[in-house]
This record gives structure tokens, sequence and C-alpha cells, in this order.
């Protein structure tokens, strides 16, 4: 087996999974683009060597590469595709309502978090999540509540 | 080749299409969605009784043989999986009809039908790379359902589903390369004798693999973070699906996966920690939720870890516990959801602190919530009773003592958890009563939303009166789930 197709799958696996760990969409994207891409090539490269004929030998020894594989990664790239553009679609939807490109947070979640009374500094914007939770609570900071 | 294994697949298929034609006719899309369902059904019910007399039944699909062909095949714990789940998309789809009023409705009934297709697929597949086609169709139509209506919280939510449940798909590819490259074969059948002729490590590596990506599906330990966020946000029907079958067809991949493919169990104590994790997290989480939709939502992570126990225990009465226990959970499951479907169109809100006293005003709903949420604590004489004391049993009998007594404490905190709703719902009063309990005005419930939740709530009393002899039947199962002799045999012909 050659090494480029192996060698191929590794970046883009590695180049996808640091994109999937970025907070904007559009990355996210991309990154399931590269891992996409990376599976299929690894269903192709699983057929075995390169170099044999794809139908019938010259030679006429009747040796053929396998096609199974290439049908496999076929139907993948058809689903890999569809679900992209849905990936996209949900992406602009989300864009549309919120203007922003970010992944948010669970309201829900910070509501609990904010519960312990150890609201993160560190997580963007925890204005807008505390006028979220008082929309949802209708007006009360949950704040006030009962810290227990 | 028996007709009976393609129909519960084809006819949904075949109405989704027509539903798509009548997009402009809502009468007919319903009747299409009804009829395509109980098709699938009917048939399902006709095969679960072929197979029960004369054993496993395999078809080629096309008419290629074997190996190169698809195959789907059907032995016992396919078709109770089959009757049992398509009976609940058959009533949650019922309570989605009764559901007037919804703008989306013409685009809901073809996408619910694909997923019915991609889910009665990933039951009836002899084939792992058409297993991760049926899980695709499923998951694809579960997409749509889940972001149906475009709201922001369910846009925010769905991404999330989307992009984890894409990334187990890829995983899944890689694990069929890996398969393939190793093999040279996806078919289960051929895979079963195969797989043995590899290094030990090589198929631990494989199987550690397809446990993670079945494993995200089924919202085990730690690969369930994404449930509880992304269920809620789905209109209750919806959730109310989701919640009964589709954690529950990752279940299935995990208990085919371990039986026929690795039956020399490596993972046993892995399994059992996993299970008790997974037990303890779910029913820890729901205890801070204020939402009924999301407490619940966390339960059915802690449900799916008595399932893993079953698989972990690898006996006879461990498997038929286990696979007994799934049954019981896909109508459980989904009546509590249609529960909240009745709560939420009374009084406007699932949250625990605005509604209360709800008793008074859906006295019925009331007894169904709590038949269903005792059945879900392992309360006796309900089916969820039966299922628990079937896996605390096969348990002492393995000597996992350790086990069993978590299993029993989270019996406990289900049940706690389900106090902790009656008592929010439908007794007291609303901290911060929404309109309509302000109001103290009744809201007329449709007949069909009641109905439909009856039936299903019927369905898991039927399956606790009959539990003898259902439980004599998910030990036949489990026999065979454990020789899969009869399998090959009726695959290879």
């Amino acid at each position: 087996m050659s090494i480029l197709p192996a060698l191929t799958v590794a970046v883009l696996f590695a180049a996808g999974t640091y994109l999937i760990l970025q907070r904007t969409l559009t990355r996210i994207i991309l990154g399931i683009g590269l891992i996409g891409n990376g599976a299929n090539l690894l269903l192709v490269v699983s057929a075995g060597p390169p170099g044999r004929p794809p139908l019938i030998a010259d030679d006429g020894t009747g040796g053929f590469a396998d096609p199974l594989p290439q049908a496999l990664a076929l139907t993948a790239v058809v689903i890999t595709f569809g679900l992209t553009a849905f990936l996209l679609a949900l992406a602009y939807r989300s864009w549309q309502l919120t203007h922003d490109d970010e992944v948010e947070d669970d309201v829900e979640d910070r509501r609990i978090a904010k519960l312990r009374g150890e609201f993160d500094p560190d997580l963007d914007e925890p204005m807008d999540a505390l006028e979220d939770i008082q929309d949802l609570d209708g007006g009360d900071p949950p704040t006030e509540r009962d810290p227990r | 080749m028996n007709a009976l294994l393609a129909i519960p697949i084809v006819i949904p298929l075949l109405a989704a299409a027509l539903a798509v034609i009548a997009i402009r006719l809502p009468t007919v899309q319903r009747v299409l969605s009804i009829a395509g369902v109980a098709t699938a059904l009917a048939a399902s019910v006709a095969l679960l009784i072929e197979v029960e007399r004369n054993g496993p039944q395999a078809t080629q699909v096309g008419g290629w043989p074997a190996p190169i062909g698809i195959t789907l095949v059907a032995d016992l714990f396919t078709c109770l999986m089959l009757v049992i789940g398509l009976a609940t998309v058959l009533a949650v789809l019922v309570f989605a009809v009764g559901q007037r009023g919804d703008d989306h409705e013409s685009a809901f009934h073809p996408v619910y039908l694909v997923m019915t297709a991609g889910v009665a697929l990933s039951f009836l597949t002899g084939d792992l790379f058409n297993l991760f086609v049926a899980f695709e169709i499923t998951l694809t139509a579960s997409y749509v359902l889940i972001t149906l209506g475009g709201a922001k919280e369910q846009v925010r939510a769905g991404m999330t589903y989307v992009v984890i449940n894409l990334l187990a798909s890829f995983l899944f590819v890689v694990a069929i390369a890996f398969v393939y490259a190793s093999t040279g074969t996806v078919n289960f059948a051929d895979l079963t004798e195969r797989l043995t002729t590899l290094s030990p490590n090589l198929r631990t590596a494989l199987a550690l693999l397809l446990l993670v990506v079945f494993g995200i599906k089924a919202a085990i330990f730690p690969l369930f973070f994404w449930l509880p966020d992304a269920y809620p946000t789905a209109r209750t029907s919806v959730t109310a699906v989701f919640a009964g079958l589709l954690t529950k067809v990752g279940v299935y991949a995990i208990i085919r996966m371990e039986t026929l493919l690795f039956p020399d169990n490596r993972q046993s104590t892995l399994l059992l920690v996993i299970a008790g994790l997974t037990m303890v997290i779910g029913v820890l989480g729901a205890i801070a939720q204020d939402d009924m939709k999301r407490i619940l939502s966390f339960h059915i992570v802690s449900q799916i870890g008595y399932m893993i126990l079953g698989i972990g225990l690898f006996t006879v009465s461990g498997i038929a516990g286990a696979v007994f226990f799934v049954l019981h959970q896909i109508p459980v499951k989904a009546s509590l959801f249609l529960v909240v479907g009745l709560v939420e169109h009374d009084a406007g809100s699932t949250k625990l602190s605005k509604i209360g006293g709800l008793v008074r005003r859906i006295p019925l709903a009331a007894v169904l919530f709590l038949v269903a949420a005792l059945s879900l604590a392992g309360i006796p004489p309900l089916s969820g009773f039966v299922g628990k004391l079937a896996l605390v049993s096969a348990g002492f009998d393995a000597q996992a003592y350790a086990i069993i007594a978590i299993s029993l404490l989270v019996s406990v905190g289900t049940l706690f958890s389900m106090v902790k709703i009656w008592n929010g719902v439908f007794w007291g009063t609303a901290e911060e009563p929404t309109p309509a309990i302000a109001s103290g005005e009744v809201v007329h419930t449709p007949a069909l939303m009641t109905l439909s939740t009856v039936a299903l709530v019927g369905l898991t009393v039927a399956i606790a009166i009959g539990a003898g002899p259902i439980y004599e039947l998910c030990e036949r199962a489990a026999a065979e789930l454990l020789d899969p002799s009869t399998y090959v045999r009726a695959v290879q012909g």
C-alpha cells in the first residue's frame, strides 16, 4: 500500500478535528467536510494495494480491482454531500436568526450553572444569557431565588 | 425470497413519496401516513409469527447471493423490536395528526415516514454497510424533524445534534473501512466467521470503535451530553418518537454487535462500568432540572444504562432481561412524552414552576402519567418491574452485586424524579402560572391526542399483563443471539 493516501487521510482527520473544536459554525462545517472526505478516502484505501486494472487485466490473469469499497465510498460521498448541504442551510438559518456565527450555549445549562452561584465569567456574553434567562422566567432573574 | 421482510421498509418509503406528491392535500397525507405505518406494523406482526414458528428468515435483495447482495434478516429479536417499535410509531403518528393547528404538517408526514423506514431497515439489515445507510436515513429524517419550524432554540440545539451525529457517522465509515480491509466482507453472517480469525488486539480495536459509534447513537456515558440538550426543543410528538425509538436503535446495534460480531466478549467489564455510570449520571442530571421534558430526557439516558447492564452480564438471562427492558422502554418513554404533549396543550408550558394543579384540569392525563411513570420507576405490577426483576436476578446469577446495588439505587432516584414531576405538574399550584392556568378555563383536548396516549399506555400495561409469554419470547431471542449458528444458516442458505 502506498503511503500517500494514508497520510492524506491522517492530515484530513487532523485538520478536520481542529476545525470542529472551534466555536464558529462555518469552521465546524468545513471541519465536518474534511473529516467526511477523510473517512470516504479511507474506504477507498481499504480496497487494498493500488495499480490493479479496473475491469479486466491485459495480461489475461483475470485480476481486477475490488469494486465493492468503491461502491461503498460512492454511497458515503453522496450522503456526506447531502448532509453538508443541510448543515449549510442550518447555519444560514442560524445566522438569519442571530446575526452571529457562534455556537451558543444552552440557556437551561446556564440557568443551572447560575443556580450554583458560580457563573463562569469566561462564557462569552454573559449579559445575553442573563437576558435569555430573564425572558424564560418572565422577568425574575434566577439569582433572587433560593440558592439551595 | 420472503417479501414480508421488505414490506416494513418499502411501504413507508412508498407512502413518503406519495405524501410528497400530495403535499397540498392534508387529509390524503394523513391517511397515507397512517396506512403506510399500519401496513408496516401488520407485516412485522406476520413476520413475528412466521419467525416464531420457523426460525430466522433471510432474503437477498435483488436476488444476488449473500456476500455480494444486500441481506435482510429477521430473527426473534428483530421481530419483537419491529412490532413494538412500529406500534409506538403508529400511536405517536395518530397523536401528531390529532394535534391540529400546525403549519408544518405537510412536511412532517413524508419525513416521519422516511424515518420509520430507516428504523425498520436498521432492525432488518444483515450487513454492516447497510446498517450505516439505515442509520443515515433515520438520522437525516430526524435532523429535519428536530429543526422543523426553524425556531431559534431548535436551530441552536439542532446544530449540536447534527454535528455530533455526523461525527459518529464518519467514525462508522472508518470502522467499516477497517473491518473491510481486515476481513474482506461487510456481511454480518460472514463477519461472524471471519472476525474470529483476526488477532485479538485488532478485534478489540474494531469492537471498541463500533462501541463508540453505537454508543453515541444510544447516548451511553460519556457520549450522552447531546441528548438532554437536543430532544426537548423539538415538537412533543417528535420528541416522543425519538425518546422511544432512536436511542433504542443504538442499543439494538450494540446488542447485535456484541453477540453476532464479537461473541468472545472481551468488553464485559467495560460495559458494566459504562452501565453503572450511565444510570447514575442520567438520574443525577435530572434532579437539577425544572422542565418536564428535560427531566424525562435525562431519564432516557439513565434507562439506557439498564439495557447496557443486561448486555454486560452476557448470559442468556442477562440478554433476555435487556431485550425485555428495551421492549418495555419504547412505549413507556414515548407515552410519557405524549403526556407531556397533553400537558403542554392544556397549560401552555412544561416548566414545573409555571404549571400546577393540572389533576383538576386534565385528570385522564394525570392517570396516564402515573401509570407510565410508575412503570418507568419499576413499581410492581407494571412492566418496568418485570424488566428490572429480570435484570436483577440475572445479575445475582452472575454475582455482579455492585452493579445490582447501583441499579436499585437509581430506581429510587427515578421514583424521586417522577414524584417531583407529579407534585409540580398535577398537584399543588403554579408559582408563576401561565395565562391558560391563571384564567382557569379548560382547553379542549382533541380526542385523537388522548386516544393515542391511552393506547400507548395500554400497550405498556399489556406488556406487563403478558409478561410471562413475552419474557419467554425474549429468552428464546436471547438464546438465538448467543448462538448465531441459526442466524448464519438462514443467511447463507
